[in-house]
Parts: C-alpha cells; structure tokens; sequence
C-alpha cells in the first residue's frame, strides 16, 4: 500500500482513454460502455484514497456510484432500443432532431 | 514481487481499455471492458478491499455487462466496414490528451493529508473489511441507502416504460 500515486496515475489514464472513445466513437452503446469506464477510473480514485487516509466513507461512495450505474446501465439501453426502434441505427449522426 | 504484479495489472487494464476505445465491433468493445472491470477487481483486493472487488466482479462484469451485450445481440447491428466508425479523432485524443495532463499535475502537486483515518490494516483483518462496510452503511449512510432503493424503483419503471413497443 506504498504506492498511492500509481493508483492515481493508472485510475487518470483511465478516465482519459474513455474521454477519448466518449469524444470519438459513433456507436451509442460502445460510447456508453466509455462512460462505464471512466465511472470505474472514479471509482479506483475512491478506493485508494479511502485507504489511504483510513477512513471508509470513500468505499460507501463507490456503492453509491455502482448503484447509478446500473440505474444509468438500465434506463440508458431502454432508451437506445426505443431509439433503434424509430430510427433503426444507433450512430449518434442519426440522432440529430435538436440540431441547429 | 507487489510492485511487478501492479505493473503486469496495469499494462493489461490500459490495453483492454485502448482496446474498448479501438474495437469496431462493439461486442469486442464490450469482452475488452470486462477485462478492464476484472484488472480493477484485482486493484481492489490489492487495496484490502475485497467486498468491493467481489461487488465490482458480481455488480459491473456480471450484471451491467450482461445487459450490455444482451442489448448489442438484441439489436443485432451489421458493422459496415465501408462507413468510419468515429469522428474527429485527432481534436478528441487532444482533449482526452489535456485531460491526461490536468490530472498528472493533480495527482503530482496536490499534497493528500497524512494517514488519520481509524482504519489499518490490522483493523481490516481483525473484524473483516465486510463487516466494516456493512456497519458504516447501515449507521452513518443510513438515509442514503435508503434513497438509493427509491433511485433503483425509479431505474426499473423507467427501463420498463422506455423499452415498450409503443411509448
């Protein structure tokens, strides 16, 4: 449990690499599981830190953020299969109703 | 021997998650994510947290993923090899680049206060790091957990709703 820092560096590449795929990726559920990954790289975060300091509450947290995401997992795939239903496509191109 | 085992974890949860980002068939994104949520399962038994990995293994690889590769076979999307699959790549690995680098700086110049926590690893081996989760959730986040049971009714009603054939 020395090294603190390379949890935080691992957990900052990993919030980054989804960053990336969130901001490039056209597919809506291949951007969806990015988010997945850089909730998880939060996630890291929380855990070594709380044990670090030596407090728990950073692991309640991350049960917590687990919880979102599986209410986010549910509601976010209802809603790309309602969406594929209308517009048989998930490209995030196609989803262009509100665009200027 | 700990500081070797980190590294081979982490230059596989970094390859698997390149790989989520590169993949084009998104049911390969979706077996290199479950690589990366067993890599931080790994991470968590190495924090002494093992109710925490055994919850991201039975929560994240189990449960979200399944769902999520359910829903890639439910709609069954043909890959078109001739159609690009991402879009300005160069400004998102630019940004995702930027986002790299306020971290580092984050993590080197911001100072974490020193250990003053109760918990040590004595403590964790004494009464369980299970116990200790279970007794700080029911007491100090009692009222949290029970909002977070309202959020999952809400999740479930949604879900239901919004996968209808007719909304």
């Amino acid at each position: 449990m020395e090294n603190l820092n390379g949890y935080l560096i691992i957990s900052a590449i990993l919030f980054s690499i989804g960053t990336i795929g969130v901001l490039t990726r056209k597919n809506a559920i291949v951007i969806f599981m990015c988010v997945e990954m850089m909730l998880n790289a939060v996630n890291l975060t929380f855990v070594a830190l709380s044990r670090h300091l030596g407090n728990l509450d950073g692991q309640v947290f991350v049960l917590f953020v687990m919880t979102v995401a599986a209410a986010e997992a549910a509601v976010g795939l209802a809603l790309m299969i309602a969406f594929y239903n209308n517009k048989e496509s998930i490209d995030v191109d196609d989803i262009n109703l509100m665009k200027w | 021997m700990e500081t070797l085992f980190f590294l081979i974890v982490s230059l596989v949860a970094i390859v698997s998650a390149i790989l989520v980002v590169t993949c084009r068939n998104p049911i390969n994104s979706a077996l290199a994510l479950i690589l990366t949520f067993f890599c931080l399962a790994t991470y968590y038994v190495m924090l002494d947290a093992p109710f925490m990995a055994a919850v991201q293994v039975m929560v994240y690889a189990g449960a979200i993923m399944v769902l999520i590769v359910f829903t890639i076979m439910l709609l069954n999307i043909r890959v078109n090899a001739s159609k690009s699959q991402s879009h300005k790549v160069v400004l998102g690995i630019v940004i995702g680049f930027f986002t790299l680098l306020n971290t580092a700086v984050i993590v080197f110049k911001s100072r974490v206060a020193l250990p003053n926590g109760p918990l040590t690893g004595e403590i964790l081996k004494q009464q369980g790091h299970t116990e200790l989760i279970g007794r700080e959730l029911f007491t100090t986040f009692l009222l949290p957990f029970e909002v977070t049971s309202i959020l999952l009714l809400v999740a479930i009603v949604g879900a239901v709703i919004l996968a209808k054939k007719k909304i």
